[in-house]
């Protein structure tokens, strides 16, 4: 795929080089976040290419080391910032499982719902995006008021939109009320109509197939590179952690796992609008199913006790002390528990020695993994294609950075 | 599919080929827990990963620790995954205050900026690795911020003030 030689006729002795160093980043519009790619062009093409991270590092590792477990949840927020729920969940997820808390099926259910909601806002975001990077922005700013329909959702459930710290260790702060049920009962009817809408504007649109159909990647590599979520599903390997080893009961549902063939920028994208519908599916799924029974596990040493317990209970005022005190140790134990994130699987991998905090807390963040192979997927591409195959593959600079 | 091997075999399969050199293992909250030395690590991922039926062709994560009050002060953890028996299993190298180690980039690609980040966040030395520089700190730095012996807070900075939260500033007069 390398280049072809320009038509520009250079001197023989020519001793300038011939391809030209271009920065994209840190702040460009196109890298949708704070990262710097340097690439060679010649002409169009690109011939090589480095990028550089951490622009917005934040040490999330070194402070869960001396944060109780409660305090990593806002953390977790802030690193795939375009679906905190799941970061928060996937979080509580690993703690429960440290200290061996089983979740009630309710509000499993719930999470489930939740999750499922924050990975449709995510690829909202993602595929509109991709429109606008080739020139489509109508799409996008038409496809964003359901992204806020959901965070209305979310404001519902727990008060914030975005950086949601949605939940606790145990279950959910508080159950759904009805305003939340009856958004999420209206979001359900309206969003496949709006949806509809935006792939009929983009899936068989001639000149976005022509842009899109580009960059694309084989399994192995995609294996090689430690591909996971979408982009891995889009080279045609159906790993999905929700199915693999299934977490707060995702195997109660019904659902499939869509995968592409190319592993190209099309199949990413198409890969993502059909999750989406799945997602609507389990969402509709958990909700008809929805048990009743409590939203939180009976586990009065690490769930935070409601504020009005705490000021009329004895011993809600004496854990919530305890709690907040950090005298409450964790058992002793390391334990790796993964997600499906909404663009990867998204790891954490937890040991306690047995104090308040974490000793080691490690996140295994998707993007980071499979960012670095960017740089070699795009040799040889056009540099607008890089551009379009960048957004595709969901880079979020705060997952990317930690 | 059903799995062809679990853990039993794999434990079996590793004891033919490399005896006693993987040692300990552990199964705690469901996961293999395996430890091994620096010099067998590379042959250990390449023998998993190559192997027909166990094919563990997936590298989740790279990772260190940092436990100064042992002899053995860094360990390196490997997370690999078997998609076709969906089995994981966590490799553990214990490592001298030198921490030293063959990179395994040749057999995982995206051991690349794993071990950078390894590198950058503990200063362990990837042998062979194409390009260790830092990755997510400045390259100025002169530490390995995420030992144990590296406080939270930064004690040199004097642009905060934090007296009235009962916090002191141990560089600050008054």
């Amino acid at each position: 795929m390398m280049s072809k030689p320009q038509n520009i006729k250079h001197a023989s002795d020519l001793v300038e080089k011939q391809t030209i160093t271009l920065n994209i980043g840190p702040t460009h519009p196109a890298t949708h976040g704070v990262f710097q790619n340097v690439v060679e062009i010649d002409g169009e093409r690109i011939v090589s290419g480095d990028s550089t991270i951490g622009y917005i590092h934040r040490a999330f590792e070194k402070i869960a080391e001396h944060r109780p477990f409660y305090q990593v949840t806002p953390l977790t927020d802030r690193l795939n910032y375009c679906s905190s729920p799941i970061n928060n969940m996937g979080w509580h997820m690993t703690v429960e499982k440290l200290l061996g808390i089983i979740v009630p099926k309710r509000a499993q259910y719930l999470r489930v719902i939740i999750m499922e909601l924050a990975r449709i806002s995510d690829h909202i975001v993602c595929n509109s995006v991709i429109g606008v990077d080739t020139g489509a922005l109508t799409g996008f700013t038409y496809v964003f008021q359901w992204r806020e329909k959901i965070y209305e959702i979310f404001e519902e459930i727990c008060g914030a939109r975005l950086t949601t710290n949605i939940g606790r260790v145990g279950g959910l702060e508080r159950d759904f009320n009805d305003i939340a049920f009856k958004k999420l009962e209206s979001f359900l009817k309206d969003f496949p109509k709006g949806w509809k809408e935006f792939e009929n504007l983009l899936v068989r649109n001639r000149i976005f197939m022509d842009r899109t159909r580009t960059v694309p990647v084989t399994a192995e590599f995609a294996l090689q590179y430690g591909f996971t979520g979408p982009n891995l599903r889009a080279t045609g390997v159906d790993y999905d952690v929700r199915v693999m080893s299934p977490y707060s009961s995702y195997e109660d549902f019904d659902f499939k796992i869509p995968v592409g063939t190319k592993g190209d920028t099309y199949d990413r994208f198409m890969v993502r609008n059909q999750e989406i519908w799945e997602s609507l599916k389990i969402i509709r799924q958990a909700l008809d199913k929805l048990p009743d029974g409590p939203y939180h596990a009976d586990a009065p040493q690490f769930y935070l006790p409601p504020k009005q317990e705490v000021y009329n209970n004895m011993e809600a005022l004496i854990y919530h002390f305890k709690i907040v005190m950090g005298e409450i140790d964790a058992p002793k134990g390391e334990v790796y528990h993964s997600v499906e994130g909404a663009n990867g699987e998204l790891g954490f991998y937890l040991i306690s020695d047995g104090g308040r905090a974490a000793y080691r807390l490690h996140f295994r963040r998707p993007c980071f993994i499979y960012y670095q192979a960017f740089t070699e997927m795009v040799k040889g591409c056009l540099l607008s294609d890089a551009i379009v195959a960048m957004s595709s593959m969901n880079i979020i600079a705060g997952e990317l950075d930690a | 599919m059903s799995a062809i091997v679990d853990y039993k075999n794999v434990i079996e399969r590793i004891g033919e080929k490399f005896g006693a050199k993987v040692h300990s293992p552990e199964d705690p909250f469901g996961m293999l827990t395996l430890k091994t030395d620096k010099d067998s690590i590379i042959p250990l991922l390449q023998f998993l990963r190559d192997d027909v039926e166990m094919q563990f062709i997936f590298l989740t994560d790279i990772c260190a620790v940092h436990y100064p009050d042992r002899a053995e002060k860094f360990e390196v953890v490997y997370h690999i995954h078997s998609f076709l028996n969906n089995l994981r299993v966590r490799i553990k190298v214990p490592l001298s205050s030198d921490p030293k180690i063959p990179t395994a980039v040749d057999v995982f690609k995206c051991a690349n900026w794993m071990e950078r980040e390894t590198y950058d966040f503990y200063g362990v030395i990837f042998e062979g690795h194409p390009n260790l520089k830092r990755i997510l700190n400045v390259d100025e730095m002169s530490i390995f911020p995420m030992r144990k012996e590296y406080p939270l807070e930064d004690n040199t900075r004097s642009d905060k003030d934090d007296k009235m939260f009962g916090r002191i500033n141990v560089n600050r007069e008054n």
